[in-house]
């Protein structure tokens, strides 16, 4: 018999139950929970009169909806404020804690799990939010899920699920200097395409990925939904325990050593055997940028936007054109000839101190474009921003001409105030270049921090490594 | 979750493919914090001349009288007749809240959008699968009959036309089960009481560090 992948142990060390037909009972260590998604599930449980099966495994947390600017002024827009005072009453009334809007604490529901220690290896982690993903980094089994399946955790502790196929990435090679773990997940995207991974678990593995720090693993698995998959994941090293060890949840003393002791197993077995592999060259990544509204549409900053006519099938020429309309571009201009509006540093992508260290050094010293209306760095939490102020990031970027905000989703999806008009374009750190996605007519191009500072600068994509 | 076991009931025919869920129920309207009351925003931009809003009272709007939903003779419908695709989109569970707020129980098509499919099975909706020539047939009755209803039976798992002809359908044994008790996954899920209370026991001595 062949040894087990990580997929395999993360899935067996939590099946309660499973059926002839393949469906299974899977135990849900942690449950994270923001606003937009949960008050249906909380009204479900009201309307049958059912409690919370163990609040304590839960954690909440308002960032979709929040503003990031003024924050002390509550949040102006109704019907957002009520969503979140909705989260605020639900989590009073069963019990479990929130980290609310005013909280230092409070952040992107994908950033502070792993920054307060509530994501840890080995566990199963949900959240009603596709990029649930990103949690898949610490060697754990983390996926989105809908309304109706938060309530049948909260009430249950477990999800009815179906074991995925495998699939294990393999980074070989090293990135180079200047191209970062989002340049690698959006080369990966490009290859796979965005339903390569559907349905698949997608183990990122190899020399080049091993040497990313826990906030690139994070970043990777982050867009592994990009690529369709519902869960992506990196086995257990040093690295991670480190970045674990001492954060609040974590545990200490003797049950740290218990915990070690099985965490380090958290790996797949040499004789694994995955469903399907893919292998991709990290050396050969360079810095990428979308020129599309799919994260697919994906090329290096050296290249040019490409032309529909020459794609292979007829969908992807017709999409390719739809797409090339609704951005505004024409084919074969080079993409560093593109200039940008807007720039976006932020999102559960690229919002945690790394990303803003990145950024920061392109811009040390020097003044955004005059062209570029409005720059912003949204921190991923409130902690995030507090350490970035205490190394003078805030100085750095404020005197390159940008703005520094509260922590949230914010033009991630553009839920509150922060949003592009019609036809602008934005050089974002984010996740989704979908239509509309950062406000009706905006158009989205997908890069790393260092690569959207870069542009920030220019006034248009450059390449970051020239810098 | 509401039980189904067969009903008798009108048939509306909605005759485009690729409805999505956008169009079933507009994102202006996901910050409700509520599970009901989108029955009167279901196909919102179709189904009324202005610009739907969430908060709105919806009987003072202008409807789009050529909108099928409007027509007279469709009115307290609960079979949905639809097309190839049906449901695509974005995942929001708001897509089948609408439509059972709104009073449908059963959805006939060719094919329907994956995650759509399984959303419905949780809010007490019968999305059924007939070949393609048996929909088309079923529209030209549909509009050729004024008052056309159909018997679904999910026991027997067979539909029976005004004209008695015995259309059958295959659904899932699990959810089958679920729909004709009329329980949610959670009421199922809470049949299994014992073993989790047994995994989480064992699972308190192996990794005590996940329940502190
Ligand atoms: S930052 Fe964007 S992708 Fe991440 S949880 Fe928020 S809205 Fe979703």
């Amino acid at each position: 018999m062949s040894g087990q992948t990580l997929y395999d142990k993360l899935w067996q060390s939590h099946l309660v139950h499973s059926e002839p037909d393949g469906s299974a009972l899977l135990y849900i260590d942690r449950h994270l929970v923001h606003e937009v998604t949960s008050p249906q599930a909380f009204e479900g449980l009201r309307l049958a009169g059912r409690k919370v099966w163990r609040a304590t495994s839960a954690v909440a947390v308002p960032d979709h909806n929040v503003p990031t600017l003024n924050r002390e002024q509550g949040i102006t827009d109704a019907v957002s404020r009520l969503q979140v005072e909705t989260l605020d009453r639900n989590c009073a009334e069963f019990g479990i804690v929130e980290y609310g809007m005013n909280d230092v604490r409070q952040g992107i529901v994908h950033v502070i799990g792993p920054e307060q220690g509530l994501t840890l290896p080995g566990m199963t982690v949900v959240c009603g939010d596709s990029h649930t993903s990103t949690h898949g980094a610490f060697g754990a089994l983390a996926f989105g899920i809908g309304t109706s399946e938060v309530e049948h955790v909260l009430a249950t502790q477990c999800l009815v699920a179906r074991k995925s196929r495998s699939m294990r990435v393999w980074v070989k090679g090293r990135l180079g200097v200047g191209v970062t773990a989002k340049d690698l997940a959006l080369a990966i995207i490009g290859q796979l395409g965005t339903a390569g991974g559907t349905g698949y678990a997608i183990e990122f593995a190899g020399p080049a990925v091993s040497a990313l720090s826990l906030e690139g693993r994070m970043t990777l698995c982050n867009m592994a939904i990009e690529a369709g998959a519902r869960a992506g994941m990196v086995a257990v090293d040093q690295a991670t325990l480190d970045y674990v060890r001492g954060r609040p949840a974590a545990p200490t003393g003797s049950v740290w050593e218990q915990a070690e002791a099985w965490w380090r197993t958290l790996v797949s077995d040499e004789d694994a055997q995955f469903d399907c592999e893919v292998t991709v060259n990290g050396s050969d990544v360079v810095p990428q940028v979308t020129w599309g509204t799919s994260p697919e549409m994906v090329v290096g900053v050296t290249g040019a936007v490409p032309d529909p006519d020459d794609m292979s099938d007829a969908v992807k020429r017709s999409d390719g054109q739809r797409a090339l309309n609704y951005m505004g571009l024409t084919a074969h201009t080079p993409i560093t000839a593109i200039a940008v509006d807007k720039v976006f540093i932020g999102s559960c992508t690229n919002s945690r101190i790394e990303d803003l260290r990145a950024a920061a050094a392109v811009l040390k010293g020097r003044h955004k474009a005059a062209s570029v209306k409005l720059a912003m760095v949204v921190p991923g939490s409130g902690l995030i921003k507090r350490q970035a102020e205490a190394e003078g990031l805030d100085k750095l970027f404020l005197a390159a001409g940008f703005e520094w905000r509260e922590p949230g989703c914010s033009m991630c999806l553009a839920m509150n105030a922060d949003r592009l008009e019609p036809g602008e374009r934005c050089a974002a750190t984010s996740n989704r270049n979908f239509e509309g996605r950062q406000g009706a007519g905006g158009r989205t191009h997908l890069v790393s921090p260092a690569m959207a500072a870069a542009a920030a600068l220019a006034g248009h994509f450059v390449d970051v490594r020239d810098f | 979750m509401r039980a189904l076991t067969e009903l008798t009931g009108l048939v509306v025919p909605l005759d485009r493919a690729n409805v999505d869920t956008d169009a079933i129920i507009p994102k202006q309207f996901l910050k409700s914090i509520l599970r009901s009351g989108f029955g009167v925003n279901l196909f919102d931009a179709w189904r009324y001349l202005d610009q739907g809003e969430p908060g709105q009272d919806c009987s003072q709007r202008p409807l789009n009288p050529d909108f099928v939903l409007n027509q007279p003779r469709y009115q307290g419908a609960q079979i949905l007749l639809a097309r190839e695709n049906f449901g695509c989109g974005s995942s929001r569970e708001h897509a089948p809240w609408a439509i059972a707020d709104y009073g449908l129980r059963v959805l006939i098509a060719p094919g329907f959008a994956d995650i759509f499919y399984n959303n419905c099975f949780k809010n007490g909706l019968l999305p059924i699968v007939l070949p393609a020539e048996q929909v088309e047939r079923l529209f030209q009755e549909t509009f050729a009959h004024p008052g056309y209803q159909l018997h679904v039976d999910l026991v027997k798992q067979e539909i029976v036309t005004p004209a008695g002809e015995i259309l059958t359908f295959d659904v899932d044994a699990h959810r089958k089960l679920c729909l004709l008790n009329g329980w949610d996954d959670i009421g199922l899920t809470l049949q299994h009481l014992g073993e989790i209370r047994a995994y989480e026991a064992q699972r308190i001595i192996d990794a005590p560090w996940l329940f502190s």
